[in-house]
């Protein structure tokens, strides 16, 4: 047990660059304040470097706080990518919006460093700093239109229920350190293994752990908060919430329940069970009747919760290895859609309704095929990422014999495939109602939108390289 | 001698408790609570933890009581007099609620078995131990906390300065 700084290398250099930025916030002249995006680009790019050379380097750090494995490692690197998609699609969005570049960036770098903490902690303190890190920045930056009554509302409700879900988990760790007598992962497992499992405050523990996460990770019935908040929020923030907030979440919680609760898998099992098939016949069924496609986006965001909850309530390797591979698959998706919706929202998000995208079929073709692409993966149809994700993650839930959820996550797909096909439907064989208006596509949005397309068509084509790194990930 | 002085301060710890939340004045709340915790500092002192006791009044009863003032006193404290019938409304919810965690605490506390280190409060040495404690083994969170802060901060500026147009 030592100290081992290098570990945390990544975690380091981006706190350290966030504030780097933030002491040039007053130094930079207004104009050239844009350059803080592409500086915080350019630390997330280092950060994400040294992430991929650490990859394989094991063993705890921090005198046991945290553990570096695959998993954590794999982690860490989903989230970098999903940081760096957002901060490249937000340079040109807060320009746009005639918003401070200045404190926007470190709140997002600050965010990536909580997500980052959470992957490899191995003690439940850290884990709640990190993702109170995550939470606080994300409360911000979800208000960061501050002449919007919509982000407003999105900040407020987002941090109210955010911050009751927050005390609901603090209870939840405080029971578990009483009965396991550590906040340490091993601890906890290890207390769990000679008879605490059985005990009411041990029980009681987990489940308010599980209120807490299952509140940030928009389980349903947890999940009210989500399309206010998705909608109000600017969209590169509503990307990073709906990708890298929500991954860091679910892996958390897929780390803690196959790592610490096996022993209490009977009583979490059930409660995910239920969880998981309410959040995808709530999130597939309310999409159908949005009409704003940030909204729509907010429930499918839900519905890929419910999908991905099944890869964790298998409860085996296999299981684990198609939560971690529909995660790639849904993070490259989604970003993608929200980098186009960004784009085609234009000055103050005017043109986020479904209605908008009639007709930009052939206008458009950058922005139309590629979201089609990601559509298309949303659906999970080859050959794109989402058919290799929802596929893996199936049969993982068959093998561990959950076959009524798998039966009940396809038929939630199928109504999915409605409101999807709705949007390429509107985009290729509808008339525009209106004359056309130029869609500006910057430099950097363009950049992050082919790759997102790139990335989940090469996913759809070539899955095996990620599928064995998600395994080796998820201990294979 | 001891158990006196143990039912004495718990008496006025919990009296006191309850006065932050009867009180219709936010400044005599805000009083009341100080009073509160200077009786819990007494109540850790008997438990052998002088240091969280001595910490308990420089912290909360010293600084972040200030801090509490000062805001009373920035939100003109006349204005948010509570009526004498808002526990009428509020009762409606908070019995339920008050029920619901009886239920959980008298569920929780008998199975109760501490297992822990096995050390007792009483055994905490002082500043030396807690700095050992603190600068090796959570260093890390102890750092992190401090990120966290500086994110709030950061948060509270965006929010509040550089008013939009």
């Amino acid at each position: 047990m030592d100290l081992n700084y290098a570990a945390l290398l990544p975690e380091i250099l981006l706190a350290v660059a966030g504030i780097l930025l933030m002491l040039a916030i007053p130094v930079l002249p207004s104009r050239q304040q844009v350059r803080l995006g592409y500086a915080a680009s350019l630390a997330l790019a280092a950060a994400l470097v040294t992430a991929l050379l650490q990859w394989g380097d094991h063993g705890p750090a921090f005198f046991g706080m945290v553990s570096m494995d695959a998993l954590g490692g794999a982690a860490r690197i989903l989230f970098l990518v999903s940081s760096a998609a957002v901060a490249l699609i937000s340079v040109s969005y807060l320009k746009r919006e005639r918003l401070r570049h200045g404190e926007y960036f470190p709140l997002l770098l600050m965010a990536t460093v909580g997500m980052s903490l959470m992957a490899v902690s191995a003690d439940l303190i850290m884990t709640f700093l990190g993702l109170e890190i995550l939470s606080i920045s994300s409360y911000v930056l979800a208000g960061y239109r501050r002449g919007d009554p919509r982000s407003n509302e999105s900040a407020l409700k987002y941090f109210l229920l955010g911050a009751f879900s927050t005390a609901f988990m603090l209870y939840g760790i405080a029971l578990l350190y009483g009965a396991a007598g550590s906040t340490k992962y091993a601890g906890i497992a290890e207390a769990a293994t000679q008879g605490q499992a059985e005990t009411a405050t041990f029980l009681l523990g987990l489940g308010l752990l599980l209120v807490g996460f299952g509140f940030k990770a928009a389980l349903a019935p947890l999940h009210v908060w989500t399309p206010d908040v998705y909608q109000g929020a600017p969209v590169p923030i509503t990307a990073h919430l709906a990708v890298g907030s929500k991954a860091a979440v679910l892996i958390t919680l897929l780390r803690l329940l196959h790592q610490v609760f096996p022993a209490s898998a009977d009583q979490w099992q059930t409660l995910l069970w239920i969880a998981s098939a309410a959040t995808m016949i709530i999130g597939n069924v309310a999409a159908l009747t949005q009409t704003d496609v940030k909204r729509l986006l907010a429930y499918s965001s839900i519905a890929h919760a419910g999908y991905i909850l099944l890869g964790v309530i298998a409860n085996s390797p296999r299981g684990a290895q198609g939560v971690l591979f529909y995660l790639a698959a849904y993070s490259l998706m989604t970003l993608g859609a929200f980098a186009v919706v960004q784009v085609f929202a234009r000055r103050e998000e005017r043109f986020t309704k479904l209605e908008d995208f009639r007709g930009i079929g052939y206008r458009h073709p950058l922005l139309s095929v590629s979201l089609t692409i990601f559509l298309l993966s949303l659906i999970g149809i080859p050959p794109t990422a989402g058919f290799y994700g929802k596929l893996f993650l199936f049969s993982a839930a068959v093998e561990a014999d959950l076959v009524a959820l798998v039966i009940l996550a396809v038929l939630a797909s199928a109504v999915g495939l409605y409101y999807y096909l709705q949007l390429i439907v509107l985009m290729f064989m509808k008339e525009a109602a209106s004359p056309p208006e130029p869609v500006p596509v910057p430099l950097a949005a363009r950049i992050v939108i082919l790759l997102m397309a790139a990335g989940t068509l090469y996913l759809g084509v070539y899955p095996a390289q990620v599928l064995s790194i998600a395994g080796e990930a998820a201990g294979l | 001698m001891e158990q006196i002085v143990f039912y004495v301060f718990a008496a006025v710890a919990v009296g006191s408790a309850l006065l932050v939340v009867l009180q219709q004045r936010a400044v005599y709340s805000a009083f009341s609570l100080i009073v509160c915790f200077g009786a819990l500092a007494v109540l850790y002192f008997q438990l052998g933890a002088a240091l969280v006791a001595a910490l308990q009044v420089i912290v909360y009863a010293g600084a972040i009581m200030v801090l509490f003032l000062f805001v009373i006193m920035l939100l003109d404290p006349q204005a948010e007099r509570f009526g004498p019938d808002r526990f009428k409304k509020t009762a409606l919810a908070g019995l339920p609620m008050a029920a619901f965690l009886a239920f959980v605490l008298l569920r929780v506390f008998p199975a109760w078995s501490p297992r822990g280190s096995g050390e007792p409060i009483g055994s905490v040495e002082g500043p030396k131990r807690i700095a050992h404690i603190l600068f090796q083994d959570y260093l890390l969170p102890f750092e992190v906390t401090s990120i966290l802060i500086l994110v709030a901060i950061l948060g509270a500026v965006v929010l509040v300065k550089h008013r939009p147009d």
